[in-house]
């Protein structure tokens, strides 16, 4: 496929990190020179200077006969022209944008075909607030997923000795959950390996273990591997940027909460959009200001700033302060592994989180989720069975005739998921998912439109998965 | 005295203007033959004349106001009008300049306070031009003035600013000035119709329809009987009148907002009228429980009756009162003027500092509050989603201040002339918050019309200072302003 990037900043360069591996024409434009020659000397793709905006630039780019545009650049503005050259001028088939202002995002007119033709607005710093409201809701997890339009969670715990399970074959769980509650144990990683987990496998004090269940199972399930936390009352941001901006804006009404912003202008601008949050002036690296605000009582210290040294060094300062769980924003690969689990609670990688949707669209098939593990070491998709027996491989089949592809494994199953229907008076209440959660055990037969979850402990064998689903006849 | 030609020149006008409103009562005169018709035949005369002669003079006067000329021009005409609205009843009834001028100051303040006995007996036409007093009050002269006449430059909008009501004087209905000022002025007598259709329904006569409504619309409280609302005794004429003061005590720019935009969203949105509501319905419940504890009235319903109006009335600075609620025990008159002091929203032709300073008031303390436990906090006061900017937020502190100032001096004032302290206290709190009746001497049963002169001038000065909000009027009593 051949795809053109705009912007070489975090997102792009993490988009065009991903895609290059799986096999992709890329080429990435950006007006910063510098940037681009790193991108390119790091990655085999091509690389052009210029305003990315321009219909010019974009020409020379190769967007004639690009099948994709991802527009990634810092501006609003200059993403939205693109989408609209691209449609108008050069009749790009796909175009993706990113934005970041509400006013853009809320407006499905604005984004039409017709008017400025994105197909897929991404807006990074919403998904990364989703992400972590995610894991204020489940303060013992250390990544949350949601499938399926949540109605399926995936959940990342530490095994702690003590939970009923641990120290024992997973096989035994079964006889400690009531019969309504199913739950599937889909991977382990033990000292940074990976086992895949069958009923024999005995999960050990330490382990890393992904659980996935239907929502309202999953804390039932968790508990067979660590004891339950209170839920997170009071919780600390530093840096009010975007990021740090709406997961304030999202938790204020649940909890309470401290923002940390060292530039008073901005402070005073967060203030501006938040209704209950006390906003604090100040360094959130300075002891004391987080002694003043009694940083040994916080139940989550959220490090959003835009710098990963400013976020490891605040959140391994708040945890040594008292701090009960600290999380913190980390873009390099290397500090993530190095500061995880040790000062550090949950590292997030803002560029792998964000950019998990829009591979989505990328890739073929019907995959309508894609969520990187453990940093983009592996991926669960949440795969689409179209067809009949007769077009489909999986269609009609049981989970445990289907061709075996080493790395990876059916886990769950979402079916009749008719998207939503409406449930209160007037359409006031929120609507409400429907569907049925059904584990993947061997016998489970796969059925049409049915939601498929599948892990792929490789990420090599994903474009067999994707073959797999394919509706029609193929060879691989 | 040529800079001040323009000033003179638009001042004229309004005079001209205002005096063609005397031809409602004057035609009403005429049709009953109340007596009153020479009264009105030299007040008009009077009136238009002095307001072409001195239109005539100024005619040539090509010059713009000032922003300067502005906050004049509106200090002016609210002095000097009252002295023509009180000329009907210095020639009709033989009152004394100072309570003419008392009466109509009381009238276009909305303050509805009055030193006349007898009521009922006055000609119609009177009582008429005393009702039409508080109705063209409540809006607003100037108001009225740049809705009607295109006269004004760029101290315009001062003036209309100056006018208003309320901290933050950027009307956000429309882009022209002109435009809000006649937004305003329909939107007002189109709900002014409405009241008086209500109190005809409900059970007055035509006449004390129209003239209940201009004092109800105004928040004036003005009666043409001595017993105010206990002349009906009707709890139907009572419930209406509480919709309508709850009516016109909220922002009369976000009923035009409804109006003109045809959804209710704009009363969830304006910040005042939740809190108005939620205060004043709030006091109605609070004490029909509290009378009922202390068991003034026979049953609770009763209790509740007589709570709900006159705690409504002097909630929303009306002043009118079916019963002589001076008699209930102490707290329930003290917090009714309380009340008075803050409920009524910025933009109604309610009066008192407003409900939206008193939650930015309180809001600034809590914000001191939240500095002193959290010395780097960065707190900014907001209303909904917006923020107060500084400027404004001192703005309200000095007001407040002031405003206590000029409520304790001229309480001291008022004791100095003799009057015991819970009357001087009540007659100025009642005035400078354009409520009418306060405790004591000049309760609810009685009237002004037993103060001396020095102390029925307090009275008048507070009024108006109260009605223009303090700054306005203190401006142009500044040395500073008369600096060339």
């Amino acid at each position: 496929m051949r795809i053109v990037i705009l912007g070489a900043g975090q997102v792009g360069a993490s988009v065009a990190e991903s895609l290059v591996s799986e096999n992709n024409d890329i080429t990435v434009v950006d007006s910063d020179h510098e940037r681009l020659a790193q991108l390119h000397d790091r990655l085999d793709l091509q690389t052009v200077v210029g305003n990315a905006a321009y219909p010019s630039v974009l020409a020379s780019a190769g967007l004639d006969d690009a099948d994709l545009l991802i527009a990634v650049t810092q501006s609003d503005q200059t993403n939205l022209v693109a989408c609209k050259v691209a449609h108008s001028v050069f009749n790009v088939p796909a175009r993706i944008a990113r934005l970041r202002a509400r006013d853009f995002l809320d407006s499905e007119k604005l984004l039409s075909t017709e008017n400025f033709a994105v197909d897929y607005a991404l807006c990074p710093e919403q998904v990364i607030t989703e992400y972590i409201a995610r894991l204020v809701d489940f303060p013992e997890a250390l990544q949350v997923l949601n499938f399926a339009g949540g109605r399926l969670v995936l959940v990342g715990v530490h095994a702690y000795a003590g939970g009923p399970l641990v120290g024992s074959p997973i096989k035994e769980m079964r006889s400690h959950l009531p019969p309504e509650i199913d739950g599937r144990i889909a991977a382990i990683y033990r000292r940074d390996g990976a086992i895949t987990p069958t009923g024999e496998t005995v999960i050990e004090d330490g382990d890393e273990v992904f659980l996935l269940a239907a929502e309202e199972h999953i804390r039932a399930v968790m508990r067979e591997l660590r004891r339950s936390l209170e839920p997170v009352r009071r919780v600390m941001i530093a840096g009010g940027g975007n990021i740090g901006l709406r997961v304030a804006q999202a938790l204020e009404s649940k909890c309470q909460v401290k923002v940390i912003e060292v530039e008073r202008r901005r402070a005073e601008f967060v203030a501006t959009n938040l209704k209950s949050a006390l906003i604090l002036s100040g360094d959130a690296t300075d002891e004391e200001l987080l002694q003043q605000e009694a940083i040994d009582e916080m139940d989550l210290f959220l490090a959003l700033t835009n710098d990963d040294e400013d976020n490891i060094m605040a959140g391994s300062l708040a945890k040594r302060m008292g701090c009960k769980r600290v999380v913190a924003l980390i873009n390099r690969r290397a500090y993530a592994e190095l500061v995880q689990g040790g000062p550090i609670d949950i590292a997030i990688s803002p560029a792998q989180i964000s950019i998990g949707r829009l591979l989505t669209y990328v890739r073929r098939g019907d995959v309508a989720q894609v969520h990187s593990l453990r940093r983009g070491a592996a991926e669960a998709l949440e795969v689409v069975a179209h067809g009949d027996a007769n077009s489909s491989k999986v269609v009609g089949r049981r989970v445990g005739e289907l061709p075996v592809i080493p790395g990876a494994f059916v886990a769950a199953i979402v079916r009749d998921l008719d998207k939503s229907q409406d449930v209160g008076l007037l359409g006031l209440a929120k609507q409400k998912q429907s569907g049925r959660v059904v584990i993947a055990h061997k016998d489970v037969v796969i059925q049409p439109e049915d939601h498929v979850i599948v892990f792929c402990l490789d990420k090599r064998v994903v474009k067999q998965v994707e073959k797999m689903f394919a509706v029609g006849f193929h060879f691989f | 005295m040529r800079r001040y030609y323009p000033v003179i020149r638009v001042l004229s006008l309004v005079i001209l203007m205002f005096g063609l409103t005397m031809l409602v009562p004057w035609g009403l005169s005429w049709a009953t033959h109340d007596g009153a018709e020479s009264a009105f035949d030299e007040a008009l005369l009077l009136t238009v004349g002095t307001g072409l002669g001195l239109w005539y003079a100024t005619r040539k006067e090509k010059r713009d106001l000032t922003i300067r000329d502005g906050f004049l021009m509106v200090a002016l005409v609210w002095t000097v009008l009252p002295v023509y609205a009180g000329l009907p009843l210095m020639i009709q009834l033989d009152a004394s300049f100072t309570d003419a001028y008392f009466e109509a100051v009381s009238g276009l303040t909305t303050t509805g306070a009055t030193v006349f006995e007898g009521l009922d007996n006055l000609p119609v036409s009177i009582n008429f031009w005393r009702c039409q007093l508080v109705w063209l009050g409540g809006m607003g002269l100037i108001v009225l003035a740049v809705a009607i006449l295109p006269l004004l430059g760029i101290g315009g909008r001062q003036m209309f600013k100056a006018e208003a009501p309320g901290p933050m004087k950027d009307s956000k209905m429309t882009p022209r000035m002109a435009e809000a000022a006649k937004g305003l002025w329909v939107v007002y007598t189109l709900i002014s119709i409405c009241c008086m259709l209500g109190y005809r329904w409900a059970g007055m006569t035509w006449l004390d329809a129209i003239m209940h409504m201009f004092s109800t619309m105004g928040l004036g409280g003005f009666s043409s009987h001595d017993a105010s609302f206990g002349f009906f005794d009707s709890p139907a004429i009572e419930l209406v009148s509480i919709g309508f003061m709850l009516i016109a005590g909220c922002n009369f720019a976000t009923h035009y907002l409804v109006l003109s935009g045809r959804s209710l969203r704009p009363y969830v949105t304006d910040p005042e009228a939740g809190a108005f509501l939620l205060v004043t319905l709030g006091s109605v419940v609070g004490i029909a429980i509290f009378l009922d504890v202390h068991e003034v009235y026979p049953a609770f319903s009763e209790a509740l009756r007589y709570s709900a109006f006159n705690v409504v009335s002097i909630a929303t600075t009306t002043g009118y009162a079916n019963t002589d609620y001076a008699l209930w025990p102490m707290f329930a008159p003290l917090w009714m003027l309380f009340l008075s002091s803050f409920a009524t929203s910025a933009g109604s032709t309610g009066g008192g500092i407003k409900m939206i300073r008193a939650i930015v008031l309180y809001k600034q303390v809590y914000r001191e509050l939240t500095r002193a436990m959290h010395p780097n906090a960065v707190h900014l006061v907001k209303i909904g989603n917006e923020v107060i900017p500084p400027n404004i937020l001192f703005a309200v502190l000095a007001f407040g201040f002031v405003y206590m100032v000029c409520i304790v001096s001229m309480t001291l004032a008022l004791s100095f002339s003799g009057l015991e302290i819970i009357t001087s206290f009540s007659a100025v709190v009642a005035s400078i918050n354009n409520t009418g009746p306060g405790l004591g001497q000049v309760g609810p049963a009685n009237n002004f019309g037993g103060l001396t002169d020095f102390q029925t001038w307090v009275c008048t000065i507070a009024m108006l200072l109260g009605r223009l909000e303090i700054f306005t009027l203190l401006v142009v009593i500044t040395p500073a302003f008369w600096r060339k």
